[in-house]
């Protein structure tokens, strides 16, 4: 029996990144992983969809071939090739998960892991059981989809995320319920593929977390795109038939209809794989499943950590790879490093993504929350019209807003939708990370031309120096 | 360049220290990792490190001076490029100056720039050079509040002062820091507690000498005091028959002896408070103010005598070490603490404390609990006293222990359990070494 500085139980991004930091800083570590290295973000989530999307989005430019010039004939969509390429993908950054833990020299043990007392952690694979020990213990077992109370998920109907991901076949009419990101995204996917897609929304706008502004304005391009969107809705009743899927949706007013569909996609939200872990024996404290913890990831049980989807929101992959490293630098503090200064989690500076068509990013605080909160706000707003680049790459739909702390210049929050905006974000990130404010983004140079320049323009904006609009 | 040295924060309750020793003059070259002074800190001598290179050009604090600010400038060195230490020391003034020119009234008191919890053992022992670091809004904020940055401490990335600095730096406002972890707790709630000056200057006419008091003894005083006041002490005491734990030590020892080992009664004792505590966990806790912490740990801090005051080196997780583990790792702490040469991690912290003042031969004693902690033990001395056995009077080596208790947070039943736990574990030993 190995006596481990750190037992990881979990690999996802939140765990494996744990796993490699520990080793990084001299940490005897392992990690427990009961199906696939990488969790669901390399295998089931994150990466695998962006290659359906990658796919998506390409077929959606041969398709408008003719706005740039070009003519394209006999345009067809291979599903199966299309999920052939999303799983190869997947299996290729499962692979070199492998290779990094060879690598560092971390002890991967297959099987479903349960912690049996401080300290304590049984690994139990076909049945049998091996006893692991060590001083401390990371728990990253993440979350799974949240099934219809009234119809679970059965893929061949009834989808989740992970069904959705290797559809059976083409669904010709899609109802996807919940429009979070996850919802968002397949019904963008799939709407590109050529379903025809329905989104149902129990609140009042799409994308729910996002800024208001960024939730009309994407309504009105899905919908230009020929999804059909109802928020403010709510399904009765799902029935998964030998055709397909028969639904009673209440709209907004309150009438009940009835819909058939051929297929549905349930993405109403996750729920925390807190089972049969041992978090009851130890007393772990936690809300609804997820474990609490302090800005260091400790759980109220010395010796016992937890980050990622399995402790509170936001549950982003970037967020538990954060947290790991954040965990793994106290641990190696607390066994006697005095050369690392881990820092705490400040989740307000966290930015989420959204990969449907157009894009949506965010950072900080949306105007509504910014204005509950009692700031003075200061608001810049660029439309992607007013940017050379966006209507050079044909992609002149969107904005990016950005809302200023009047009194101090603090970034409060940014907002984006539009082509690339996922790949802009980290900028206003970075800035609100260092605390930068409003003179310091006006004094950075921006290059030219680049989506990049929008930035730029939003925040003169906020202060009344806009230059291209 | 010049770059000013400033009073490090050598752990995390420091919050001033004495410039012991110098160890290098005006005039030095200094390369980084060289030692330049010794300092004391509220429980150890620690060395302060060079991190940058140069000559030391001005020493600014002399020797021996007590009561020094964290933060406060003590030397200066330039870097090797030649340049003087007088025309450098212009910018450095103006560099603070422009942070608020009302700086003087606003100043807040240091001690309310204690850094947040979960910063704690970060702030770097390096100089800041000659610049205050500060991010933008974080610069933008003091200066519209104004506040001094000169009087902050950072805890942003290499001592970079960032917002929620400012935030804490508040009169008035307290800190956002949330309580983690035993020594955090500490730490915060030592620094809300005003130095423990008497009222009036202490006069007398009886002859006398005067000594100033060591930082050992202004922790002490501070600690001790912040216990009484706040927590709400109840002491249960027990008889305990040692004959039984007297016999299994002599046989330990004979067998250990070969290793050169042996083992103490409180070596022994130490593992039976950790099992007690292990056994009713009630009493292994810490009132946190708006929550209890739970500790699934028992680290016992042991009380040891040294010169000048006293300090208590923990066992971590001593009920899941042998008891000869024990006894080797406290002769270990035991013979450095009395250097002076303990870790701040080898002596702050633990879940429960014990002291004994057997071999001093008190018969019983009460003791004050050690904040965060809730309970602690006093163990009196092992004598031969008349005992009833099997009702009939006859004779027995007796000790009595007193464990006094945090009212708020463990209630007396609980604690009657702990005291029984420890009783029968101390009178059938085998439990300690099964």
């Amino acid at each position: 029996m190995t006596n481990y500085d750190l037992i990881v139980l979990g690999s996802g991004p939140g765990g494996y990144v744990a796993a490699i930091r520990a080793a990084q800083l001299g940490l005897k570590t392992a990690i427990v992983e009961r199906e696939n290295l990488g969790g669901i973000c390399l295998n089931w989530g994150c990466i695998p969809t962006k290659a359906l999307l990658r796919s998506a989005e390409i077929y959606h430019y041969m398709s408008h071939a003719g706005d740039y010039g070009l003519s394209a004939q006999g345009i067809s969509a291979d599903l199966g090739a299309v999920v052939k390429r999303s799983r190869g993908v997947a299996k290729q950054l499962n692979q070199g998960i492998g290779h990094l833990m060879k690598k560092n020299k971390i002890t991967v043990h297959m099987g479903d892991g349960a912690i049996t007392a401080p300290g304590k952690l049984t690994v139990t694979k076909d049945g049998k059981a091996e006893e692991l020990t060590a001083k401390n213990i990371i728990i990253a077992t993440g979350a799974r989809a949240r099934d219809l109370a009234f119809a679970p998920a059965d893929g061949k109907r009834i989808w989740t995320y992970r069904h959705a991901m290797v559809p059976p076949e083409m669904p010709k009419k899609l109802l996807v319920i919940g429009s979070g990101a996850i919802g968002i995204e397949f019904a963008s996917f799939y709407n590109d593929m050529g379903a025809e897609v329905t989104v149902v929304e129990m609140l009042d706008r799409i994308v729910p977390v996002e800024d208001a502004d960024v939730s009309t304005f994407l309504e009105k391009a899905l919908k230009k795109q020929g999804m059909t969107i109802l928020t403010g809705a709510g399904v009765e009743e799902v029935k998964a038939t030998a055709s397909g899927v028969s639904a009673k949706i209440k709209d907004k007013d309150g009438a009940v209809s009835a819909h058939d569909f051929t297929h549905c996609i349930v993405a109403i939200g996750i729920v925390p794989n807190s089972e049969n872990i041992g978090l009851e024996a130890l007393s772990i404290e936690s809300e609804r499943g997820h474990i609490k913890t302090d800005p260091m990831c400790r759980t109220n049980v010395p010796g016992v950590w937890a980050i990622g989807d399995i402790t509170a929101p936001p549950w982003l992959a970037h967020k538990a790879s954060h947290e790991g490293v954040i965990a793994a630098e106290a641990i190696a503090q607390s066994l006697g490093n005095k050369d690392v200064h881990p820092h705490a989690m400040d989740v307000r500076n966290i930015p989420g993504c959204t990969y449907c068509h157009p894009q949506v990013a965010s950072v900080g605080l949306t105007e509504a929350k910014a204005r509950q909160a009692g700031y003075e706000l200061k608001i810049g707003n660029f439309p992607f019209i007013g940017n050379g680049k966006a209507i050079a790459l044909g992609e002149a739909e969107g904005f990016i807003k950005t809302i200023f702390d009047a009194k101090t210049g603090e970034l409060l929050g940014a907002h984006m939708v539009g082509a690339e905006v996922t790949e802009l974000i980290q900028g206003y990130t970075i800035g609100k990370t260092a605390e930068l404010v409003e003179a310091d983004f006006m004094h950075t140079v921006f290059p030219h031309p680049t989506l990049s320049e929008m930035m730029h323009e939003s925040v003169l904006g906020a202060y009344g120096k806009m230059l291209h609009m | 360049m010049p770059i000013e040295l400033k009073m490090p924060a050598l752990s995390p309750t420091m919050e001033e220290g004495t410039l012991a020793k110098w160890l290098v003059k005006v005039g030095d070259s200094v390369a980084s990792g060289d030692l330049l002074a010794e300092i004391e800190t509220d429980k150890a001598t620690m060395e302060f490190e060079a991190i940058d290179e140069g000559i030391v050009t001005e020493i600014l604090v002399a020797e021996g001076t007590d009561g020094v600010k964290v933060g406060t400038v003590i030397a200066v060195i330039s870097s090797e490029d030649g340049d003087a230490a007088p025309a450098a020391k212009a910018p450095t003034a103006v560099v603070s100056a422009p942070a608020s020119p009302s700086a003087a009234s606003a100043t807040p008191p240091a001690a309310s720039a204690a850094p947040p919890a979960a910063a704690v053992p970060t702030v770097p022992v390096k100089s800041a050079g000659d610049r205050i670091k500060a991010s933008p809004l974080a610069k933008r904020i003091a200066a519209g509040k104004g506040i001094d940055l000169a009087g902050i401490v950072g805890t942003g990335p290499n001592g970079r002062i960032v917002k929620a600095d400012i935030d804490a730096a508040q009169p008035g406002v307290p800190a956002a820091a949330t309580i983690t972890a035993p020594v955090a707790a500490s730490a915060a709630s030592a620094s809300a507690i005003p130095a423990n000056a008497p009222a009036a200057p202490f006069s007398s006419d009886i002859p006398h000498s005067a000594e100033k008091l060591s930082n050992m003894r202004k922790t002490i005083a501070r600690r001790l005091t912040q216990s009484m006041q706040e927590a709400p002490h109840i002491y249960l005491s027990v008889d305990i028959r040692l004959d039984a734990l007297l016999k299994l030590r002599s046989e330990l020892n004979a067998s250990l002896e070969a290793r050169g080992l042996k083992l103490s009664v409180n070596d022994m004792l130490i593992k039976a408070l950790a099992l007690a505590l292990h056994q009713v966990p009630a009493c292994n806790v810490s009132f946190a103010g708006d929550r209890m912490l739970q500790y699934a740990r028992a680290d016992i801090s042991v009380a040891v005598s040294i010169p000048g005051g006293l300090i208590t080196p923990i066992i971590v997780d001593a009920g899941s070490k042998a008891i000869s583990a024990i006894a080797a790792e406290m002769n270990d702490l035991a013979a450095r603490a009395k250097e002076g040469k303990l870790a701040p991690h080898e002596y702050q912290g633990g879940t429960a404390s014990i002291s004994n003042m057997g071999m001093m031969g008190i018969k019983h004693f009460t003791a004050v609990i050690n904040p965060p902690q809730a309970m602690i033990m006093a163990v009196g001395a092992g004598e031969k006293r008349p005992y009833v056995v099997d009702d009939a009077l006859a004779v027995a080596t007796v000790m009595t222990c007193t464990g006094s208790f945090d009212h708020r947070a463990i209630d007396g039943a609980d604690g009657a359990a702990l005291m029984k736990a420890f009783k029968t574990l101390v009178e059938t030993p085998l439990g300690l070494v099964a």
